[in-house]
């Protein structure tokens, strides 16, 4: 799956369980640099857990994830705070700090991990939020955010810091269709304007459709099937093809 | 029972690590700053109103007593002694755990459950060093300032329940008592406090911090966080006191 470009995030025969529930069971996976990936599974399959090991804020059974070269299942704090820092992560519902208005959310990370001046990190913040169409609303909290503001607010934050990377996890959940779909073109025009490498967890085949090079169809803690939307629909897998095909 | 040792096993290495963390860089003053200007809000018309009400109350209590043996001189002294050698450093760490901690514990633990905790980690930030090590700093400050609030604050309520009896003047309750009080019925008491202060910190955090268990764990950390650390205060006020005595004899009555 690597395209003639090497792969930027490689799982390799991966397995984790939660107690006696195995989420993952001997995965093998990769997606090459600036390509979108979209993981697509019924509900428990393990699909918002890949995202977390990818990230390292869970660790696998057994098995070998590659971020960028860099082996994450053993890497310490200060080396794993490195390789974070080229990885955006949009969490489903956002997860925004609740405490912060929506412009000190954006500015946290700039501000502890940047040397930019105030000035700076003003501009900065100002351009991403235009970016994603939150332009009047910095100074709002969260609470008074809709969902879809939510969700572009979140967005917003994991571009911060430019990342190689970015991992989005149900980006269209509890969205309409417009909504969605506005979610959709911000991560595409990211993919074509700084050669992001997308990797999307999503129930939304519409969407999936729209944003992926490459699917990767998960189900019982196994990938079931994996390539472009077109040979997934011709699947030998009745599961994946019927995932692939139930909002077509 | 061997949970109850490990539970106690993983709280002391996460408050090991809390004070290892908080001499390390950066120091987190505006979160500690914050996270004392909460603790304080919240718990300090709290401590307040209790200091005042058990001051009054105990002077009701021991006034006709001390009247009866002829002894209502000391009634100041027995009531400065009692609240800043014990009754305001008690009930002001029990005050803090049930109101400070439980809110620390829900906090945390709705920022788990909320997946907070996990965006900050996903930037790249310390959460432990941004969330816990202020909260537990903030506590330690916190409870010697809010003891002496409560040390006052009873004997104010003293004073206005003597004052109704016996029309005793404000300078005279004072001289009285505090004629006898030296410093170390003072100092080690109030110090104790920032053991309070730290475990209260600690425990609450601990609940709130390491949840997993979403909505549902947020009500469950603030209940832990209360009932843990109001057990642990009571259990510690007994060993400090000891080893008060032994440091200090002469706070020893």
């Amino acid at each position: 799956m690597t395209n003639g470009h090497n792969p930027v995030v490689a799982f390799d025969a991966v397995s984790k369980s939660f107690g006696a529930k195995q989420v993952l069971s001997d995965v093998s996976w990769s997606v090459p640099e600036g390509e979108a990936v979209c993981i697509l599974g019924r509900s428990g399959t393990g699909k918002s857990v890949t995202l977390k090991l990818i990230i390292s804020l869970l660790k696998p059974d057994q098995g070998s994830i590659r971020v960028d070269q860099d082996e994450v299942t053993q890497l310490e704090a200060p080396r794993l705070s490195t390789v974070r820092r080229k990885i955006g992560y949009l969490f489903q519902d956002a997860a925004l700090f609740d405490s912060l208005t929506v412009y000190e959310n954006l500015a946290v990370p700039l501000k502890r991990l940047t040397q930019k001046s105030q000035d700076e990190i003003d501009s900065v913040v100002d351009r991403v939020l235009g970016q994603v169409g939150l332009a009047g609303d910095k100074a709002k909290m969260p609470s008074e955010l809709s969902g879809g503001m939510r969700k572009r607010a979140g967005l917003a934050r994991a571009l911060m810091l430019e990342p190689k990377i970015l991992l989005a996890d149900e980006p269209s959940s509890g969205l309409d269709r417009i909504t969605a779909s506005e979610i959709d073109e911000l991560l595409l025009r990211q993919k074509a304007e700084h050669k992001t490498t997308l990797i999307v967890v999503t129930h939304d085949v519409h969407g999936a459709r729209r944003v992926a090079d490459r699917l990767v169809v998960l189900d019982r803690g196994k990938v079931i099937a994996q390539g472009t939307v077109a040979e997934v629909e011709h699947s030998e897998n009745e599961v994946a093809r019927k995932l692939i095909g139930s909002n077509a | 029972m061997t949970n109850v040792f490990e539970l106690a096993g993983k709280m002391s290495l996460f408050g090991l690590r809390a004070a290892i963390d908080s001499f390390r860089r950066p120091f987190e003053g505006g979160q500690i700053v914050g996270q004392l200007g909460e603790i304080g809000a919240n718990t300090l018309p709290l401590v307040i109103a209790s200091g005042f009400a058990l001051g009054a109350v105990m002077t009701l209590h021991t006034h006709s007593m001390l009247v009866m043996f002829g002894a209502s001189a000391i009634s100041p002294a027995v009531q400065a002694l009692a609240f800043f050698l014990e009754i305001g450093p008690l009930v002001t760490g029990l005050l803090v755990a049930g109101r400070a901690g439980s809110g620390i514990g829900a906090v945390l633990a709705d920022m788990r459950a909320t997946e907070q905790i996990d965006g900050m980690e996903s930037l790249s930030l310390d959460s432990f060093k941004f969330l816990v090590v202020p909260r537990i700093i903030a506590c330690t400050l916190a409870l010697p300032l809010l003891t002496l609030f409560l040390d006052f604050s009873g004997l104010a309520g003293g004073f206005l329940s003597e004052y109704a009896t016996s029309r005793v003047s404000l300078p005279l309750y004072i001289y009285r008592a505090f004629s006898n009080f030296q410093w170390a019925n003072f100092w080690p008491p109030t110090l104790k406090t920032c053991v309070f202060g730290f475990t209260i910190g600690t425990i609450s955090s601990f609940f709130g911090y390491t949840t997993n268990e979403g909505a549902q764990g947020v009500g469950k950390a603030a209940t832990n966080s209360v009932v843990v650390s109001s057990l642990i205060i009571i259990l510690l006020d007994v060993l400090l006191i000891k080893v008060i005595f032994f440091l200090f004899p002469e706070s020893a009555l």
